[in-house]
């Protein structure tokens, strides 16, 4: 897959994921449909998994790239951890294809509340979920103030 | 395979928080090397103290201090005996091993360290025992160097006699690996460094859990250790030292406590332990680390050594039928420490599955980069066995890298 074909708050929203997930009893469903949702996560480009975009301080590597796409943020993340990858698709099926004040004004900790997901935006997880979306909402609040 | 007879589960029952669920699983505790659980004994010394005792220490003149000043100098005699410090003058309290090596590092360093002087640590170390050095090194103009490792996982005792000349001041090493379980001949280590005329300065932080330690047997300078990796409460250590080295070692940190007289024309300072505990110290601290040092004296801990050894071998019969399995370090002296890595599986994923099993293992460098470059690993798995682990939880380990396996596909 290249840049752009995302499919990550365009095809894959996240209502349909919070739908797809109730759906799920038992852990293992969780995560396993958690990993399928980080292989549907285009791979980053390597030229583009530079020192900058890295997230610091997690326990895999983890890099975002963002663009802004006629007022609309997109962004590319990845992560050699699967898992890792998978929670990043759910915050990008949130935060893909968005204004930057849609970005803001977006409540992530409902979300992933309602998603039973809420231990993985602690910061204690060195997973880089709680440091990417703080990354995203400075990214979304500098594009709000420039335009 | 030999099975231990030691009773784990009786132990296991002391322990009031193993008794929980984890996400609708009974919790597997495995992370004993990051932090030990508490018995029942310690938690309640802590709370006696609290509820009958508490007073500050060393300066009361009423009856509460009494007693505080009592207990909190009891336990300072209780845990230099545990490590068979001669007097209970050389036991330091700190806050942990870490706070104890930097301040070696700074008072010990900073006045014996010139430029051209060499400190080595190993490659195994944990970045507590390479950072203190390295930022005392930097305002004298010392060295760091690392002792390099086999691929086994210990200390290479050649590599380390050809570092060693009369420039090295200080040998640092740890007694046991956190990240590997590797328990190193720390005596001949010992021996070879003051052939040179270098100090040396033990991190015991994984060791004194495992096996009974005796600084004067082993004839170091200097010994670090932590009290909640040995079913104490955190925020509470101890430095023990040689009574020379103390002595001759200016303070470390400065207020009250540590002082002699204090005047605008100059202080001076007090005489040992006091010299290096500035402030009030953590004094339920001391009580609940002398109260876990009571309660293992009344556990065989020969067998309960055996019994976690027991648990890593029926790790590494288990890890036989887990394709993809790599155990990390294979050292020839270990205590119950299981570090590996899943072919096509991030550490860091394969934590987060067994959590939801209610296993709780550690993932990542366990604060071990150089050590993890060296595997060249972005991290391992580590389950760490303490006495109160069964055979039971090493099973339930093994069950919960299978079914993680098989999210992968």
């Amino acid at each position: 897959m290249t840049q752009g074909t995302n499919p990550f708050g365009h095809s894959i929203t996240d209502d349909d994921i919070v739908e797809t997930l109730s759906f799920f009893d038992d852990w293992e469903d969780r995560y396993k449909y958690i990993i399928d949702l980080g292989k549907e996560l285009p791979a980053m480009p390597e030229e583009l998994r530079t020192e900058e975009r890295k997230i610091r301080g997690c326990q895999s590597q983890v890099w975002i790239n963002t663009r802004l796409e006629q007022g609309r943020l997109e962004m590319d993340v990845d992560s050699d951890a699967f898992i890792v990858k998978g929670l990043l698709g759910v915050v990008l099926a949130a935060y893909n294809n968005k204004t930057p004040a849609q970005v803001l004004a977006f409540d992530v900790d409902d979300y992933f509340g309602k998603l039973e997901l809420l231990s993985h935006l602690s910061p204690t997880r060195g997973n880089g979920l709680r440091a990417m979306v703080a990354r995203i909402q400075s990214i979304a609040a500098e594009a709000a103030q420039a335009s | 395979m030999t099975r231990s007879h030691f009773d784990a589960e009786a132990i296991r029952a002391d322990f009031p928080i193993l008794q929980q669920e984890v996400n609708g699983h009974p919790l597997v505790y495995l992370d004993n090397a990051a932090t030990t659980q508490k018995p029942e004994a310690v938690i309640e010394a802590i709370s006696h103290y609290y509820r009958c005792d508490n007073a500050n220490v060393h300066r009361g003149a009423h009856a509460l201090s009494d007693r505080a000043t009592v207990a909190f100098e009891q336990a300072r005699e209780r845990v230099a005996q545990f490590i068979g410090s001669p007097k209970a003058s050389q036991l330091i309290w700190v806050r942990g091993t870490t706070e104890a090596i930097n301040l070696v590092a700074q008072s010990w360093g900073r006045q014996q360290l010139k430029a051209g002087d060499r400190v080595l640590v190993s490659y195994l170390e944990h970045h507590s025992n390479i950072v203190p050095w390295q930022l005392v090194a930097a305002a004298t103009g010392a060295t760091v160097e690392p002792i390099p490792i086999t691929v086994d996982g210990d200390i290479d005792l050649a590599a380390f006699d050809a570092l060693l000349d009369e420039r090295v001041k200080m040998v640092s090493v740890n007694h046991v690996s956190n990240a590997l379980g590797t328990v190193n001949p720390v005596a001949e280590i010992t021996r070879k460094a003051h052939a040179v005329g270098a100090k040396v300065m033990l991190d015991g932080a994984q060791a004194t859990a495992h096996f009974p330690v005796d600084v004067v047997a082993l004839d170091c300078d200097f010994y670090a250790f932590s009290g909640h990796k040995l079913f104490g409460p955190t925020g509470i250590g101890a430095l023990w030292g040689r009574e020379s080295l103390l002595e001759a070692m200016p303070p470390f940190l400065g207020g009250g406590e540590m002082i002699e007289t204090v005047s605008f024309a100059g202080t001076t300072f007090n005489s040992l332990p006091f010299k290096f505990e500035a402030g009030t110290p953590n004094i339920a601290g001391a009580i609940g680390l002398a109260a876990a040092i009571d309660y293992l004296a009344g556990i065989d801990m020969n067998a309960a050594a055996e019994h976690e050894l027991s648990l890593l071998e029926q790790s590494l019969e288990l890890a036989k039928d887990v394709s993809g399995l790599r155990r990390i370090g294979n050292p020839a002296q270990s205590v119950g420490i299981f570090s590996f890595v899943l072919e096509g599986v991030h550490p860091s994923d394969l934590g987060m599955l067994l959590d939801q099993q209610g296993i709780a293992v550690r993932t990542g460098h366990h604060c071990t980069q150089p050590l993890m470059d060296y595997y060249q690993v972005p991290g391992t798995v580590r389950a760490s066995y303490a006495m109160y682990n069964t055979a039971q939880d090493v099973e339930r380990l093994f069950q919960g890298i299978h079914k993680a396996k098989r999210l992968f596909g």
